[in-house]
C-alpha cells in the first residue's frame, strides 16, 4: 500500500476510537510535555549562565601583560635563570595586537587609587575605566540611572558599596546621587624632560614625575558590581569612569612604581601595564591567546573553565532529558495497551483486507502508522504544553525577581532543535510501542481473523 | 493428469490436515480436480465436509500440508506470503457470507479498498469504482454506510469490491447464506452473468443444491474432506 493511502487508513482507524485514541495521545503529549519542558530549563538555565558569563567579559577576552611579571620574575629565579629584557606593552605593541585576525577591541585596564570629595568629604576609592562596549553586552542592565552618554564624557557611574558610604541611604535610593558631581583627586604621570646624551647612551635616570590633579565628575548611574572585576587587575574599581578619559588622566597606577624600580620599558615612555583583549568569538579566543604570546607577551584566557562549565549541563542536560523522558516512556505502555486493542477488536478487520491482497507488510505498516501519528500528534502537542509550562515558569520567576527589584530573565528557553527533536522522539518512541502491535497484528492468521465475531 | 495450461484451478492430492488439540482433523483430503478458465463450478457439502477449506485453499488464505493446488499453472504451496498477497488481490475475488464490508467507510471506499491495497493510481481509481458498482446496479448506493444497505445490497457491494481489481476467479462462499430466496436469486443472477459476460471463472460454496443445480455448470460434492463426486450438470 502506497504511504498517502496507509496514513489516510490509519488517521480514519484512529477517528474510529476517538475517545480511546485522543487519551492515549494526550499521555504522549503530557511526556512530551514533561521532557520540552524539562530540557527547556536545562536550556534556558545554560543560555543564562552562559549570558551572564559573557557579559562578565571573562570568555571573549584575553588579558595581556608584559612578559617580565612578579610571576615570571619568581619562576626564573627558582630555576636559576635570567630574563632577558621583555618587550614592554606599548602603544605600538597595543597597535599591532588590535591588528590581529578575530581582534575586535583592544583597551587598557585602568584602576589606579584616588581620592573623591563629596558633599566636602574626602573618601579614598579605587577608580576603573570603562569601555563603551560594555553599555551593550548586558553587564550594566539593571542598573539605576544610565551609562555614560559619550566616550569623553565627565561622568561618573558608581558601585553600590562606595555609594553607601556616600550617601547612607543608597542601597534604598539610589536615584538620589545621579546627578551629583563629586570631585576626582589623582596624580598624573608625567615623564621627565630629557637630560644629557640622552636615552640610547644610558647616562639619563629613567623615571616621570606626580602632579596632583583634580577633575569633577557628574554621577549618572549606580551599578551593583564592576563587571569583570577580578580578571582586568587587582582590587575592585568602585567609581567607573569612561575608559578613554580615564586613559587622558594619565593617572600614575599601582604599578608604576614597579616598573619604575625594574627598568621596564624606556624612561619616562608611557606603557601599559595590562590589556584586555576582546575577541569577535570565543572559539578565537585560543588563536588570538597564541598569537599574542609569540608577540612576546604573556596572556591569559579563561577558557577553560567555559569547558568545563559546559560538561557540566551536558550532564544537567541528560539527567533532565532522562527525567522528562520517564512520563514518555510510561505513555508509550499507553499505545501498546491501545494497539493491541485495536488489534482484537478489528481482528475481522484485518482479515478483511489481507483477503483483499494485504500483505503482511500492508498490516504492519497500517498499525505502525497509527503509532506514528499518535507520536506525531502527541509531540506536536506535548512540545505546546511544554513550551507553556516553560512560559509559566517564566513568568512565575520574573514575578518573584520584580518583588525582589532584580531584573527579569528567562529561565526557561525552547529553541527550534528542541521543538523538532521532542517531536521526533515522539514519533520514534511510539514507533518502537507499535512494533509489538504492528507484528502480532501482521501474523494474524487470515481464516481465524474472517471467523472471528 | 492433464495439462494445466487452460486450467484456472488444478489440485493435485491436495491434503489440509488440522490440530485441534490431541485430535488430528482431516478437512481436505487426497482432493485432486481442474477447474477450467470460465466455469461456474459450485462446491456442495454438509456442515464440516471440507468445502471452505478447499475454497481458503483455493483463495491463497490457506497452505496445503501437502499435494499441489496451481492457479493459471503457478503453485500457490510454493508462493511467498508476500506473493501470495498479490495473488489475493490480482487474480481472485472473494465473496463472503456475511459480506465482510468494513462498516466506517461507505460503499465506494470499501469498493476501492483493493485498489488501494494494489496500489492503483488514484486518478483511475473512481472510474474502476464506477465501474464494478454500476455492474452491481448500486450506482445510487455509493456514498451510503453498509448499516444503511440491505443485505441485498451488501452483497452486490461486496461483489463490486470482488470484481474491481479485473480478477480471473471469483470465488463465493456461501453468498446466499445470509439473505432471503428472492434477493439471494438476484445474487445468483448477478453471478451467471457475471461469469457468461466476463467468462470469469467462478467457484461458489453453497449447501444449497437447488441452487447450485440451477446456476452452476458443474456440481463438485465433497464428504468428510473427500471429493465424493464431480459432475457437470446437463
Amino acid at each position: 500500500m502506497k504511504t498517502r493511502d496507509m496514513a489516510e487508513l490509519a488517521v480514519r482507524n484512529l477517528r474510529e476510537a476517538l475517545l480511546r485514541n485522543s487519551l492515549t495521545t494526550v499521555g504522549i503529549a503530557v511526556g512530551v510535555a514533561s521532557l520540552v519542558a524539562m530540557l527547556s530549563l536545562g536550556a534556558g538555565l545554560q543560555h543564562l549562565a552562559n549570558q551572564r558569563l559573557a557579559q562578565s567579559g571573562l570568555f571573549d577576552a584575553v588579558l595581556v601583560s608584559p612578559k617580565n611579571s612578579f610571576s615570571d620574575f619568581a619562576r626564573a629565579a627558582t630555576r636559576g635563570q635570567t630574563l632577558g629584557t621583555p618587550r614592554p606593552l606599548d602603544e605600538s605593541a597595543r597597535n599591532e595586537i588590535a591588528k590581529l585576525p578575530h581582534v575586535a577591541q583592544v583597551y587598557p585596564n585602568i584602576r589606579f587609587p584616588t581620592e573623591i570629595h563629596f558633599n566636602g568629604n574626602p573618601y579614598p576609592t579605587m577608580v576603573a575605566g570603562i569601555p563603551m562596549s560594555d553599555r551593550n553586552d548586558g553587564s550594566f542592565d539593571g542598573m539605576t540611572g544610565s551609562f555614560f552618554s559619550s566616550p569623553m564624557a565627565d561622568e561618573a557611574i558608581v558601585q553600590i558599596e562606595l555609594a553607601r558610604e556616600l550617601i547612607p541611604d543608597a542601597a534604598k535610593n539610589p536615584e538620589s546621587l545621579l546627578g551629583k558631581e563629586v570631585t576626582l583627586r589623582y596624580a598624573e604621570r608625567q615623564s621627565l624632560a630629557p637630560t644629557g646624551a640622552g636615552q640610547s647612551g644610558g647616562t639619563a635616570e629613567p623615571g616621570f614625575s606626580l602632579v596632583p590633579h583634580q577633575m569633577k565628575l557628574r554621577i549618572v548611574g549606580v551599578v551593583q558590581t564592576e563587571p569583570a572585576s577580578g580578571f582586568a587587575g587587582p582590587g575592585q574599581g568602585r567609581l567607573l569612569i569612561p575608559e578613554q578619559v580615564a586613559e587622558q588622566l594619565s593617572a600614575a597606577q599601582t604599578s608604576d612604581l614597579r616598573q619604575l624600580l625594574s627598568g621596564d620599558g624606556a624612561a619616562g615612555q608611557k606603557t601599559y601595564q595590562s590589556l584586555t583583549v576582546r575577541v569577535a568569538s570565543t572559539s578565537d579566543v585560543s588563536n588570538v591567546d597564541s598569537a599574542i604570546k609569540d608577540m612576546g607577551f604573556s596572556a591569559f584566557s579563561i577558557l577553560d573553565a567555559a569547558r568545563s562549565l559546559r560538561i557540566v549541563f551536558a550532564v544537567f542536560d541528560l539527567l533532565l532529558g532522562i527525567f522528562g523522558s520517564l512520563a514518555l516512556i510510561v505513555a508509550s505502555l499507553g499505545i501498546i495497551n491501545t494497539l493491541v486493542m485495536a488489534i482484537l477488536e478489528r481482528r475481522r478487520e484485518i482479515g478483511v483486507l489481507k483477503a483483499l491482497g494485504a500483505a503482511d507488510r500492508d498490516i504492519r505498516g497500517l498499525f505502525f502508522a497509527e503509532a506514528g501519528v499518535m507520536g506525531l500528534v502527541g509531540g506536536i502537542f506535548g512540545v505546546l504544553f511544554g513550551w507553556l509550562i516553560g512560559r509559566a515558569i517564566n513568568l512565575g520567576t520574573n514575578i518573584y525577581l520584580a518583588r525582589q527589584s532584580l531584573p527579569a530573565t528567562t529561565i526557561s528557553l525552547v529553541p527550534w532543535w528542541m521543538v523538532g527533536s521532542a517531536i521526533a522522539f515522539a514519533v520514534v518512541v511510539s514507533l518502537a510501542a507499535g512494533i509489538y502491535p504492528a507484528s502480532r497484528a501482521a501474523k494474524l492468521n487470515p481464516i481465524e481473523a474472517l471467523r472471528y465475531e | 493428469m492433464s495439462d494445466n495450461s487452460h486450467a484456472a484451478i488444478r489440485t493435485d492430492a491436495l491434503t489440509r490436515v488440522y490440530k485441534m488439540g490431541e485430535t488430528t482433523v482431516r478437512a481436505v483430503e487426497d482432493v485432486s480436480l481442474e477447474i477450467r478458465a470460465g466455469e461456474f463450478v459450485a462446491l456442495l457439502g454438509a456442515s464440516g465436509s471440507g468445502k471452505s477449506t478447499l475454497l481458503n485453499l483455493m483463495a491463497g488464505l490457506d497452505r496445503p500440508t501437502s499435494g499441489a493446488i496451481y492457479a493459471h499453472g503457478k503453485n500457490l504451496a510454493e508462493m511467498s506470503s508476500e506473493d501470495l498477497a498479490k495473488y489475493r488481490g490480482h487474480t481472485v475475488g472473494m465473496v463472503f457470507q456475511a459480506f465482510n464490508l468494513l462498516p466506517r467507510m461507505t460503499m465506494a471506499e470499501n469498493v476501492e479498498l483493493p485498489l488501494r491495497l494494489a496500489e492503483v493510481d488514484r486518478n483511475e481509481r473512481a472510474a474502476r469504482v464506477q465501474e464494478a458498482v454500476k455492474r452491481v446496479g448500486l450506482s445510487a448506493r455509493t456514498a451510503h454506510r453498509p448499516t444503511e444497505l440491505s443485505g441485498g445490497e451488501q452483497q452486490r457491494a461486496s461483489l463490486a469490491r470482488a470484481l474491481v481489481n479485473r480478477p480471473t476467479i471469483l470465488l463465493a462462499d456461501e453468498p446466499t447464506g445470509n439473505l432471503d430466496s428472492a434477493t439471494g436469486t438476484e445474487i445468483m443472477n448477478l453471478l451467471r452473468e457475471i461469469n457468461q459476460s466476463l467468462r470469469m471463472t467462478i467457484v461458489m460454496v453453497t449447501h444449497q443444491r437447488e441452487l447450485a443445480e440451477k446456476y452452476s455448470e458443474r456440481l463438485l460434492l465433497m464428504r468428510d474432506g473427500k471429493l465424493e463426486s464431480d459432475g457437470v450438470r446437463q
